[in-house]
């Protein structure tokens, strides 16, 4: 018992037991929080060994920031999501370098457990403190932080920031697939920040500190928190389950697959911008499930719009989860068939997807699904060639793709004195 | 014109201070060396001493001129310690107050009007306060000066807003609703700092505590727009709103202003934008929203012109950032009016959600390095 559920329950002691359990309901709170913050990985059920997370995730240490390619997108998955979308409200090009650079200053020290500026107390008391608190004491959680820029960017501040004709091509207006239903105040957008955590209030912290630091230089367009991944780049962890039910992403791009990454995920600088060179494309779709109609499906049917059985997600046919999938022992119009490599020429991409649950909409319908998140060296060859495969997916009956976006990831932050978006506006800022 | 205090009020005042502090000093009044002889005549203003000991102080004053003055004693940005008004030809008045060390003017106003003739003095001993830079004074002076003028301009309009209540004109009430509001909203913060006012005449329904009742501006603007009449108990809400704007009016003289306080206050006034008009939930029957949306920035504008050349030598690019942005939040308000001269706004109703959020947007923008002004001007 901690010292303060003592107090709690003895200062009750006269009370009736309802209000004792009270106090005992707080140090079973605290409790929660040591473990949680623990360790992330005995959260899940299943064999243990399997899924020890990669050293550090356990401790809820630190991602290193400054690399070749941007933390976040190779990094074994954490739990939580905080996806921003923001609109650029200057036309200074100097104001906007110096907040890419205020913002990068900032992330380097939130990844790293750190409080923003000078912290979130002991300063001025006429001011708002320069952080707003509520990660302190929080551990740095695998915190990763991830820029990229949207094609709106180009086409609206190409002339005034001096990059209209760094816009790469591989950074395209995603066409119209059949069954969108886009809801523009959840599409697009200038800019990104995609912020993972293990500790949802260190994703969030991070995102409104970022927010902060760009007001009056770039308004948040949208946003998306995400929850319980539904993807993982580590394949000694058990595969995530979607909202769905079903394992999601057995077959993802691992962050150790060097060469797996470098044939489908990074840009070499040959193809694309010398600017682009260790960046990535990102695709975000927000993707509505019918929750309902889904719960009603029988068993049978919902596998097979899958192509995987429910318990151990083992392709049809197959006996295990990672055993190769037959794709002529499933439907044609099964998901995984019409997903997979074999289908789209080889196509792959790297998912970091979430499940999303926003409450209920208006009709008392779980306004939830998948935010899909991935990555690929070029979305014409990855993204766009699945997802028109996918129009006949019988899974299309009960999902819904209602936001979009596209985003060029640049890559990697290199040092201290480097910033997001050095190799693009760097030239002569 | 300006309503003063009542002098019963006064009274009460300087012998509530006298009995506060009486029982440290020998019998009721102040020692020889504290008490200052005020001479007010129609155009001089003489004091027998401008140095005292801090301390309990009287002001023995006669008023040998032709015309009815009044006597202040105030700080050095113009927040008063003491007055006495109505204090008629021939006669004799004294006033005490409890004086820190520290420099006070001592101003007398014949007729009762203007800055009046003043005469600096100085209140000598130990504890001195903190000496503050005298641009700042200045500015809080200005301030206040600003913030006693928009309640005066306010007055006459809210009688007119009442008038039409009164004679059960919902037509003219409803045209006299938002300009009556102006003067208000630009100072807002510093009618908040009294605390009892602001529940009084600018309260929303959804704020209304247990068993509080409903008066002021809103709720008279729920019966015009929404009810579509004019009760008798709306008439008598139209009295009781002019009572109390005219102790606002005759409190703005007291109230505590500092430099941090006009920088916050004025970051207060974009939390009201944010939180209250770009939601529409201010006018929520009236829709005049734009109306006290531009009166707060107004007064926000006014608080940060003021402090500006101080903040400027401390932090020169949060100055130029509050230009742009004032600028830009101004020139997007601008868009929403045919005559950048008149306070005629579109209906907040017919304004649209991107427009909404461009309008937050801008207050954003703004709001966020203006919550930085307040350490840019206590900053050494």
């Amino acid at each position: 018992m901690t010292d303060s559920a003592e107090a709690a329950t003895s200062s009750e002691a006269a009370a009736p037991s309802r209000r004792a359990l009270i106090g005992w309901g707080g140090a079973g709170l605290a409790l929660g929080a040591v473990a949680a913050g623990g360790a992330v990985a005995m959260a899940r059920d299943g064999d243990s060994a399997d899924d020890a997370a990669p050293a550090g995730a356990a401790t809820g240490a630190a991602i290193a920031f400054h690399g070749d390619h941007q933390a976040g997108i190779a990094t074994p998955v954490q739990d939580r999501l905080h996806f921003a979308a923001f609109d650029v409200k200057t036309e200074d090009r100097a104001e906007f370098v110096q907040m890419l650079k205020d913002w990068t200053a900032a992330a380097r020290r939130m990844t790293a457990g750190q409080a923003v500026g000078e912290g979130a107390f002991g300063g001025l008391a006429e001011a708002p403190p320069d952080d707003t608190g509520e990660a302190l004491g929080l551990k740095p959680s695998r915190l990763t932080l991830t820029i990229g820029f949207g094609p709106s960017l180009f086409e609206k501040y190409g002339e005034q920031f001096g990059i209209a004709d760094a816009r790469p091509e591989a950074l395209v207006e995603l066409p119209k697939f059949a069954g969108d239903n886009l809801d523009k105040n959840r599409s697009g957008g200038d800019l990104c920040i995609q912020a993972c955590a293990d500790d949802p209030q260190v994703a969030v912290h991070a995102i409104r500190n970022l927010a902060r630091i760009g007001f009056g230089k770039v308004v948040i367009k949208w946003s998306q928190l995400g929850f319980g991944k539904t993807s993982s780049t580590t394949p000694d962890e058990q595969t995530p389950r979607n909202l769905m039910g079903f394992k999601d992403g057995t077959r993802n791009i691992a962050g150790t697959e060097t060469d797996r990454l470098k044939k489908f995920v990074w840009v070499d600088g040959k193809e694309g911008p010398e600017w682009m060179a260790g960046g990535s494309y990102l695709v975000a779709r927000r993707i509505r499930m019918h929750i309902e109609t889904w719960d009603r499906t029988s068993l049978q049917e919902q596998e097979d719009i899958i192509g995987r059985d429910k318990g151990e997600g083992a392709p049809v046919g197959k006996a295990k989860e990672r055993d190769e999938p037959f794709l002529k022992a499933m439907l044609p119009d099964a998901h995984v068939r019409l997903a997979h490599p074999h289908s789209n020429d080889g196509a792959t991409i790297l998912r970091r997807g979430y499940s999303f649950t926003d409450g209920t909409d208006g009709l008392g319908r779980l306004d939830a699904g998948l935010f899909f998140l991935a990555y690929q060296r070029d979305p014409r060859t990855g993204f766009i060639k699945i997802q028109r495969n996918l129009a006949l997916d019988s899974l299309n009956e009960y999902i819904q793709h209602v936001g979009s976006a596209l985003f060029a990831v640049p890559p990697g932050v290199r040092g201290k004195d480097d910033w997001w978006g050095s190799s693009l506006f760097g030239k002569e800022a | 014109m300006r309503a003063r205090l009542s002098v019963t009020t006064a009274i009460a005042t300087a012998a509530a201070l006298a009995a506060v502090t009486g029982c440290t000093e020998k019998g009721s009044s102040a020692g020889g060396d504290r008490v200052v002889n005020v001479t007010a005549t129609d155009d001089k203003c003489e004091v027998s001493k401008k140095e005292f000991p801090a301390g309990h102080v009287e002001l023995a004053i006669e008023n040998k001129g032709s015309k009815v003055t009044e006597v202040y004693v105030l700080f050095p940005d113009d927040r008063i310690v003491t007055e006495r008004e109505n204090i008629g030809p021939g006669t004799k008045q004294t006033v005490t107050a409890e004086v820190k060390a520290g420099d006070y003017t001592i101003a007398c106003k014949p007729g009762m009007k203007g800055e009046g003739i003043r005469q600096a003095v100085k209140a000598t001993g130990k504890g001195t306060a903190a000496k503050r830079d005298p641009r700042l004074d200045k500015a809080v002076a200005a301030y206040r000066e600003y913030a006693q003028a928009q309640a005066d301009e306010t007055l006459p309009k809210a009688e007119a807003f009442a008038k039409a209540v009164k004679d059960g004109d919902v037509e003219a009430a409803k045209k006299a609703y938002a300009p009556s509001r102006i003067g208000w909203e630009r100072t807002e913060p510093v009618a908040e700092s009294f605390g009892d006012i602001d529940p009084k005449v600018d309260l929303r329904e959804d704020g209304l505590k247990g068993g509080q009742k409903w008066t002021g501006w809103h709720r008279l603007e729920k019966s015009l727009w929404q009810d579509k009449k004019i009760t008798a108990e709306d008439k008598t809400l139209a009295d009781q709103l002019i009572t109390d704007l005219k102790d606002w009016q005759n409190r703005v003289g007291k109230a505590e202003i500092t430099p941090t306080s006009m920088a916050n206050g004025a970051k207060e006034l974009l939390d009201e934008v944010a939180t209250g008009k770009v939601t529409g939930e201010e006018e929520r029957y009236s829709h005049t929203d734009l109306v006290d949306f531009k009166a707060n920035v107004e007064g926000a504008q006014q608080a940060y012109e003021l402090l500006k050349p101080v903040a400027k030598e401390n932090d020169a690019a949060l100055v130029t950032e509050l230009d742009k942005q004032f600028a830009g939040l101004n020139t997007l308000l601008d868009k929403y009016r045919a005559d950048k001269s008149s306070y005629d706004f579109t209906s907040y109703d017919k304004v649209g959600e991107a427009d909404r959020k461009d309008l937050s947007d801008g207050v954003n923008s703004l709001a966020e390095p203006l919550s930085k002004l307040a350490a840019a001007v206590v900053v050494k």
